[in-house]
């Protein structure tokens, strides 16, 4: 079967400043093919949305070919339309206008574009609001807004950018629903559905093939096949057993199909100490060991927010991370029962061993004779491998261990980084 | 659902009558007072100052500020679109604005009055389009820069939904980028609208070349009333100009203001503020008819007609060739614009050289007594205005009381107040040079209190709260909690008040009533006085000079402190 969409080997790099760049999507090849429900799945930073962008013809590759029923595209995809995160609607245009946009723009007159709307806002149950503004509705009727304007046109391929993320929990499951039964029983002439998400049970559910992404750079890991008949349930335990099985795709560290590229420089997740050290308590009490999957659940956290301060214990080497569970580390077991101070301490040993740039910073400091040293110069050694921004965030984050830690201190006023007394380099 | 048939069998109601009256009296009045602007030269030299002749040149003064307002509103949209768009002319554009925006326009009205009068000789048009150009000038760049960055504002995923359902560029234009502007078009318009009578009352009475030259208008009222003397008719101006603003207030900016915060794009549903007029306006059904039947269609006609006109260009490849040819026009333009700056610029210098280097030393000199009178200017304003602000704006509830009166005063142009001082320094044998710094803060200070009042209000109820509960009193309150607060809201406000004086020494430092004149040592006097004499190579050394230490100390001093004030005075 023809593929409706097809990625060559492509590839996205941003340029970074004047001299480096940062690889957002590294290599992907895929298909979108006729019939097909398909779901891409991965954490911030994997470049999902990117991808997407890219099947529209938004977002160019640096390198590889995005082909549209085989030919190349030049500019944006004419076969596709898109629903997004934010809904994206024209506050200025009424419920009516917003939908009939996508004809109006063609050229049909307004009757033609009016009439047709309205056949669309009736379907996805939307009927009476048509002359609403988008500000008085709620979210998951904004939402029906945006996914009816993305119908409007009869699009050959519907792109969906994480499109019940921004919506609370019963409004996107209701939402889910009705999507999928316009599609089940083909009340749309849409011939396939490419849908963005962080969330495992969404893709499940919707899905019938799912790929996973890493981040940094974004590949594709894994390649899923949900075979399960809808309508799902997520009590089933082929359901769960499918989660579980992502949820390890994506929490496993190494990725053994990286080509060995130089060693990228580590990026260090996005967490501070209070967070570690709550996770870490939180593990003690359960008995040190617990599922990933229901640990999310229990915080009624996103896998986009829990991943970081995971990934901060494991570093620090308070954790081990297998098969979809997390379990407590000796030292891990220590810092968990240890009054502060000493607390402090542990970590002190446990990021001087783990973490090589909080190493660099201490030597940096202690090979000066005033100890002290401006922001700045970690910052810009920083932006040889970040972008400015997240080089902000990953000093801030080594500054919020090294203080913890007791191990340096950072004066604001100023703005520099200086070693605490009688500490020494270990 | 619209009803057509249920419009038309509406009865036609005294709203409707209203209506009709009042489109047609505008009609009226617009071809009345259009038609005085061609007159020949000598016809509007003389300025009748009975008190019946008032609503005639307040007429002719909206006029001028609304042509003067539409003008502004297309350069912005123009400028700021080829900025927003053009990477390459956006390098030229965007620092040329910044130095547009900090020179002080009323030194260039005397060049340009000089030019224009010069191109009309037997007729009033050109100085009328001087006086219009002196208020675009004083409106147009804080449009264009509000124009260009609410285009490099707008979130990604509305430009992608434009792209993706695919909005050409005139689509893109009227459905999202010029609604999403709105907002900012009208808030900043509203801002520079009322800046600007400063400047058209400083330029509708102008002595050019030895020649005096008065457009009709509520400005050469004031200038005629102060040189016979006539306190009474002195006083009729100001309350003329008092309640000019506040009708055009009420009847223009309150409503549209009102009306674009249909184009906020927060998408919650606040409480809906309504004024009288936009009732008025929907309570009628012509208005209403109008709007449905006229309006609408023909919006959606320009959307689709105008859209198919420029998709169809596209793909007979008539689209690549107008795309080239208006990115040759630009290049065009953007050297004319070089070859222009050069060649005058050149010109100039040669101007100035004809000053000698004791002259241009000797503009130098002038300007530092200038600077000086800027800079206590604007310390003497901080210290009235900063406790003032800060005791108006602490109570949210006080600060919104207070609000119109303050917008009021920061818009009453501050030179229609000058002759009341004038009469003072000449009673009190107070001296011009000291006498100009009152003057000047008359105008600038109000741009200090509001951002005073606007930087406590923001401040963080927990931090007041905080401050209340630590008991930090007195001096180590301001010490350590409402001068780090208000820091960058002051710095803003010291940089806008700094323009407002330099720009103030042009009309503040040369004062008159009747044969009296009072002068002070400055570039500012040095100016008008090269003015009023015709003589080219002051005029644009002077200018060139004060334009030289505005853009220095913004970069050396302003720049330096809102860096600070960024970095270090930042509450989130």
């Amino acid at each position: 079967m023809e593929a409706l969409i097809e990625l060559r080997g492509v590839t996205k790099k941003y340029p970074l400043g004047e001299r480096s760049e940062v690889t957002v999507l590294e290599d992907i090849s895929l298909a979108v093919r006729q019939g097909e429900f398909l779901g891409i799945l991965g954490p911030s930073g994997s470049g999902k949305s990117t991808l997407l962008r890219m099947m529209a013809g938004l977002v160019k590759p640096t390198s590889g070919e995005v082909l549209y029923k085989g030919r190349p595209l030049d500019g944006v995809n004419p076969g596709v339309a898109m629903v997004f995160q934010t809904f994206a609607l024209y506050p200025w245009l009424t419920v009516l206008e917003n939908v009939a946009l996508p004809l109006l723009v063609r050229g049909y007159p307004w009757e033609t574009c009016r009439e047709k709307a309205l056949q669309i806002i009736d379907m996805v149950g939307l009927d009476g609001f048509e002359s609403a503004y988008p500000k008085e509705l709620s979210g998951g009727m904004r939402q029906r807004v945006g996914v009816a304007r993305a119908l409007i046109a009869e699009p050959d391929v519907l792109l969906m950018d994480e499109p019940f993320s921004a919506l609370d929990v019963l409004t996107a499951e209701n939402l889910r629903r009705d999507l999928l039964k316009l599609w089940l029983e083909e009340k749309i002439p849409t011939k396939a559905i490419v849908l963005v998400t962080h969330n495992i049970e969404e893709a499940v559910y919707l899905c019938d093939r799912i790929l996973v992404l890493s981040r940094d750079p974004g590949r594709i890991i894994a390649e899923v096949a949900v075979n399960l008949p809808h309508w799902r349930e997520r009590k089933n335990p082929r359901f769960t057993a499918l989660v579980d099985e992502i949820y390890t795709i994506l929490t496993r560290r190494k990725i053994p199909a990286a080509p060995p590229a130089p060693p990228a420089p580590r990026r260090l997740p996005v967490a501070r100490v209070g967070a570690v050290t709550g996770l870490v308590e939180y593990l003690l009490e359960v008995g040190g060991r617990a599922d990933l999957y229901a640990l999310g659940e229990k915080f009624a956290m996103d896998l986009e927010d829990l991943l970081p301060i995971v990934e901060a214990a494991e570093i620090t080497g308070l954790v081990r991370v297998q098969e979809g569970d997390i379990e407590l580390t000796s030292a891990g077991r220590r810092f968990a029962a240890a009054p502060l101070l000493e607390r402090k301490e542990i970590f002190r040993e446990q990021i001087l061993q783990n973490v090589r740039r909080i190493r660099w910073i201490v030597s940096v400091l202690s090979s000066k004779a005033n100890r002290r040293m401006p922001r700045e110069f970690f910052l810009s050694v920083l932006e040889q491998h970040f972008s400015p921004e997240e080089a902000r965030i990953q000093l801030d984050i080594l500054i919020d261990w090294g203080r913890y830690a007791e191990l340096f201190g950072y004066d604001e006023d100023s703005r520099c980084l200086y070693l605490e007394e009688g500490e020494t380099v270990g | 659902m619209r009803q057509p048939v249920e419009l038309l069998a509406r009865r036609f109601s005294l709203v409707d009558v209203a209506v009709i009256l009042t489109v047609v009296a505008l009609l009226y009045t617009l071809i009345h007072l259009g038609a005085g602007m061609a007159e020949p030269l000598h016809m509007g030299a003389k300025i009748d100052l009975n008190p019946v002749n008032l609503p005639y040149y307040v007429g002719r003064s909206l006029l001028r500020m609304f042509i003067a307002l539409t003008a502004s509103l297309v350069f912005s949209i123009v400028y700021g679109y080829w900025a927003a768009y053009s990477r390459r002319a956006e390098k030229i554009l965007i620092p040329l604005l910044d130095i547009l925006q900090s020179v002080p326009v009323l030194g260039f009205l005397s060049a340009t009055i000089t030019g224009l009068v010069a191109l009309f000789p037997n007729s009033m048009l050109g100085a009328e389009l001087a006086s219009i150009f002196a208020v675009f000038t004083a409106q147009a760049w804080n449009i264009t820069y509000g124009f260009y960055q609410s285009l490099r504002t707008i979130p990604r995923e509305l430009r992608d939904a434009a792209a993706v359902f695919r909005l050409n560029w005139w689509h893109r234009l009227w459905q999202l980028e010029l609604p999403f502007s709105v907002i900012s078009l009208v808030y900043n318009a509203m801002m520079s609208f009322a800046g600007s009578w400063f400047f058209l009352s400083a330029s509708e009475a102008i002595t050019v070349l030895n020649r005096q030259i008065y457009l009709p208008g509520l400005g050469s009222y004031l200038a005629t009333a102060i040189m016979h003397k006539d306190i009474k008719a002195l006083i009729l101006s100001i309350i003329t100009m008092a309640v000019t603003i506040v009708l055009v207030d009420q009847f223009f900016w309150r409503p549209v203001a009102i009306w674009s915060q249909r184009f906020k794009l927060e998408q919650t549903k606040e409480q809906t503020e309504s004024h009288w007029l936009l009732k008025v306006l929907q309570r009628s059904s012509l208005v209403r008819a109008f709007g449905n039947r006229v309006l609408e269609p023909m919006q959606r006609r320009l959307i689709t007609s105008g859209g198919r006109l420029v998709a169809g260009t596209a793909e007979s490849g008539l689209g690549a060739g107008i795309k080239r040819i208006v990115h040759l026009l630009g290049i065009f333009l953007l050297l004319l614009l070089a070859g222009y700056t050069a060649y005058y610029g050149y010109r100039g210098i040669l101007l100035i050289a004809q000053l000698g280097f004791e002259g241009v030393l000797n503009l130098f000199r002038l300007g530092f007594y200038s600077l000086l009178r800027v800079v206590v200017a604007v310390a003497l304003g901080t210290l009235i205005m900063l406790p003032l602000g800060v005791y108006l704006g602490w109570d949210a509830e006080r600060a919104r009381r207070w609000q119109p009166f303050i917008t009021f005063a920061a818009s009453f142009p501050a030179n229609m107040l000058f002759p009341f001082f004038t009469i003072l320094f000449l009673r009190l044998h107070i001296s011009q040079e000291w006498g100009a710094i009152p003057l000047m803060m008359l105008g600038t200070q109000w741009y200090i209190l509001f951002n005073v009042i606007a930087g406590v209000s923001s401040l963080p109820n927990d931090l007041k709260e905080a401050a209340a509960v630590l008991g930090i009193k007195g001096w180590k309150r301001w010490r350590y909690f409402i001068l780090p607060g208000i820091f960058p809201f002051l710095v803003t406000g010291g940089i806008t008040a700094a323009g407002g004086a330099w720009n103030a020494t042009i009309v503040a430092e040369v004062v008159s009533w009747g044969d009296h004149t009072l002068q002070a040592t400055g570039l500012g006097a040095y100016i008008t006085n090269a003015t009023e004499a015709g003589n080219w190579p002051a005029i644009i050394g002077g200018i060139i000079v004060m334009s030289l230490y505005v853009v220095a100390i913004n970069r050396l001093f302003w720049r330096r402190l809102y860096h600070l004030a960024e970095v270090k005075y930042h509450v989130e």
